[in-house]
């Protein structure tokens, strides 16, 4: 009865769905693998899934735990943007665009213009906002499909960002100069944090931060009015405007907060150090596109993204530990594909959990019918 | 110039293509925005027809490229179809996983397969060069594929398909209200099943198209850079209409020429323009052209909606 119970709630079907989905998408992936090469299909999943754990010293574990979490703060700000656009039945796929943006405007105004790091990150937020911005006002006042201008808007960002990330690259290499050599002030503060981590240098302030921001997330949208608006004008945009709500400005709205998560969730990224532009880069950075499948794996939950990410982060990290001599560190990209996919049967299994729970609630014997008090027909 | 002309006509017969997959399976009511993903699958039908049985005679080389293509186009397809026609997936989810999927899944047969073949080979690579030369037929100067005139029969086709037939008929009623089209006995599930295999299809001969248009081997870890996307630009453009979306398809081809024979130009070059800009130049058209013409959207009326029997 008590498991039940445990079903019937809302939060334990998202949960469960999601676990079925991860639970698919690793099987397909191994499937996958046993067609590849039978001989080391088992190994090589297996190292996908323990990523840092195939290292043996714990040390070294800890330590490489803390460049996986590093990797997946910008990953749940994306995943965020995703989310936070879909609650209000917008498909934010242009956070990729929004993500390379960010990109460009922190590394520009780390390099270029040598600004310290709060300037870069609000340089990378509002980056990202304009963008989003722009496709909000082409959805609101040109009804163009925010999907189309979202992936439009991802080339013009990407080749944008490659024009003008080229005035701070390094002579030869096609790479953007170090930070630690040309301005360190551009690092994040990391107050300590590192040395939680055996001293790995890509462990910042932005840990802690994108955990608050997740919270906050969740707080404006379930908490306030404001958050209550933008989900009306998502349910029904003439509605919202017919109860008296400026369901354009709200729109737009949404994609530039949108769009600012996803610059932010850039800034995170480079100016830890731990990656550098390159500027020959002739397509979008996955992390956007793997925001989607957090955000939907996460069950559509501030909270949830925080370990959906994490997990995707880990089993992409995971791609480069398969046996390279047989397969392709790609093969997580293929997990995490096929993850998106069965995201989209999630409805399908909620419903068939409650049909069940409806099934054995028949059998069981029937408790006494809720006072009629609703009863009103006639 | 002769240059400028090939590049537009083979660019618009894959925007064409592709944009009239987009356009069939919108009538049914189902948005494609997979479209992408069956492109790279198509193309890697035809990559593989084409590397492995590149000394078949010329003829039959070509058709039965394409007709892989196609097959791998519907068969990919069908994963839209089950999930959003008979589970009530959300659309543009699930397209945009099959985008992801279709990518990184030919990246990793592509890779295992030259891996196979020779345990040093771990590129992503497909060439075709002998191949390629049979689409080709050099008048002049002017290389004409033969994709060009499939490109005018398929838009012959499918007017007459969708205006001239009572499957396409049907097809557009259940577009437009699905329900209603139920009440007389069509078979909506059925209907909407057609349109997406047909977007399948000639996805994936657009996908073939597209690799070879300028080159003679494809990297499967590119994709296809966003084609798939424009293609719905070209069709949003052509207001749903087969022959408005070939002729729009000839303008934004003309700007994806340009990135690729600019530098042939004398006055182009010597505005000193960077390459990125001509190869933005295709997307930000294509968001001014959106902006301008969406507004009176001529749209399928019940496109993105799951059909639900019980719903009025």
């Amino acid at each position: 009865m008590k498991k039940g119970r445990f079903l019937e709630k809302e939060g334990a079907q998202a949960l469960i769905a999601s676990l079925i989905c991860i639970l698919l998408g690793v099987l397909i992936g191994y499937i996958v693998l046993l067609c590849i090469n039978p001989a080391g299909a088992s190994e090589s999943i297996v190292n996908v899934l323990k990523n840092f754990m195939t290292y043996s010293k714990p040390a070294t574990q800890w330590r490489k735990f803390a460049n996986t979490l590093a990797k997946t703060m910008p990953l749940v700000l994306c995943s965020l943007s995703i989310l936070f656009a879909y609650k209000v039945g917008l498909f934010n796929i242009g956070t990729a665009g929004q993500y390379v943006a960010g990109a460009c405007a922190c590394l520009y105004g780390a390099l270029g213009l040598g600004l310290p790091w709060y300037a870069c990150m609000l340089m990378a937020i509002c980056a990202g906002a304009l963008l989003g911005c722009i496709v909000g006002l082409l959805k609101s006042y040109c009804n163009v499909n925010e999907v189309i201008s979202g992936i439009m808007l991802n080339w013009i960002a990407l080749y944008t960002t490659n024009t003008i990330l080229t005035k701070v690259k390094e002579g030869a290499s096609p790479y953007t100069l170090y930070l630690d050599k040309v301005n360190p002030k551009a690092f994040l503060p990391k107050m300590g944090l590192d040395k939680l981590f055996g001293g790995n240098e890509y462990v910042t302030i932005a840990i802690p931060l994108t955990i608050l921001i997740a919270i906050a997330v969740g707080v404006v949208l379930d908490r306030t009015k404001f958050g209550y608006e933008l989900k009306a004008t998502g349910y029904n945009k003439n509605a919202a405007k017919y109860c008296g709500m400026a369901e354009k400005r709200n729109i737009i709205l949404t994609l530039t907060i949108a769009g600012s998560l996803a610059g932010l969730g850039a800034s995170f990224l480079y100016q830890t150090g731990y990656m550098r532009w390159e500027c020959t880069q002739s397509s979008v950075p996955g992390m956007g596109f793997n925001g989607i499948a957090a955000a939907f794996l996460g069950g559509l939950s501030p909270i949830g993204t925080l370990f959906s990410s994490y997990f995707i982060q880990h089993i992409t990290d995971g791609g480069a530990f398969v046996n390279t001599n047989m397969y392709c560190a790609q093969i997580s990209d293929l997990i995490s594909a096929v993850i998106i996919y069965l995201c989209g049967f999630v409805l399908f299994i909620k419903l068939t959990i409650r049909k069940f729970l409806a099934k054995r609630g028949d059998k069981a014997p029937k408790k006494p019918a809720p006072a009629a008090g609703k009863g009103g027909d006639r | 110039m002769l240059l400028l002309i090939q590049y537009t006509l083979i660019f618009s017969s894959v925007l064409t293509l592709v944009a009239l997959g987009g356009c069939i399976s919108e009538h049914s009511g189902v948005i494609n925005l997979g479209l992408e993903g069956i492109m790279v699958i198509g193309a890697l039908g035809g990559a593989l027809v084409m590397s492995n049985l590149a000394t078949l005679p010329g003829p039959l080389l070509v058709i039965l490229s394409i007709l892989a293509a196609i097959a791998f186009g519907m068969l990919y397809s069908c994963l839209l179809g089950v999930a959003c026609i008979n589970f009530k997936a959300d659309q543009t989810l699930v397209g945009t996983a099959m985008n992801l999927l279709g990518t990184a899944g030919a990246t990793v047969f592509v890779k295992a397969m030259n891996t196979a073949m020779n345990p040093d080979n771990h590129s992503s690579e497909i060439s075709y060069v002998a191949a390629r030369e049979k689409f080709m037929v050099s008048i002049g100067g002017f290389e004409f594929n033969w994709f060009m005139l499939l490109v005018v029969v398929a838009v012959v086709v499918v007017y007459i398909l969708l205006y001239k037939t009572k499957f396409g008929l049907r097809l557009m009623a259940c577009g437009e209200h699905p329900q209603a089209a139920d009440s007389v006995g069509i078979n909506v599930y059925r209907m909407r099943w057609s349109g997406v295999l047909l977007s399948g299809l000639l996805g994936g001969m657009g996908g073939l198209c597209y690799i070879l248009a300028g080159v003679s081997l494809w990297k499967f870890e590119n994709g296809v850079a966003g084609f798939g996307f424009l293609a719905l630009a070209v069709m949003i453009f052509g207001q749903w209409k087969p022959i408005r979306i070939a002729v729009s398809a000839l303008l934004f081809g003309l700007f994806r020429a340009l990135s690729n024979v600019y530098s042939g130009f004398d006055f182009l070059a010597a505005l000193n323009i960077p390459g990125n800009v001509y190869n933005m130049l295709p997307y930000i058209i294509s968001l001014v052209v959106l902006a301008f013409t969406s507004k009176k959207s001529r749209a399928p009326k019940a496109e993105g909606i799951p059909y639900d029997k019980g719903q009025r």
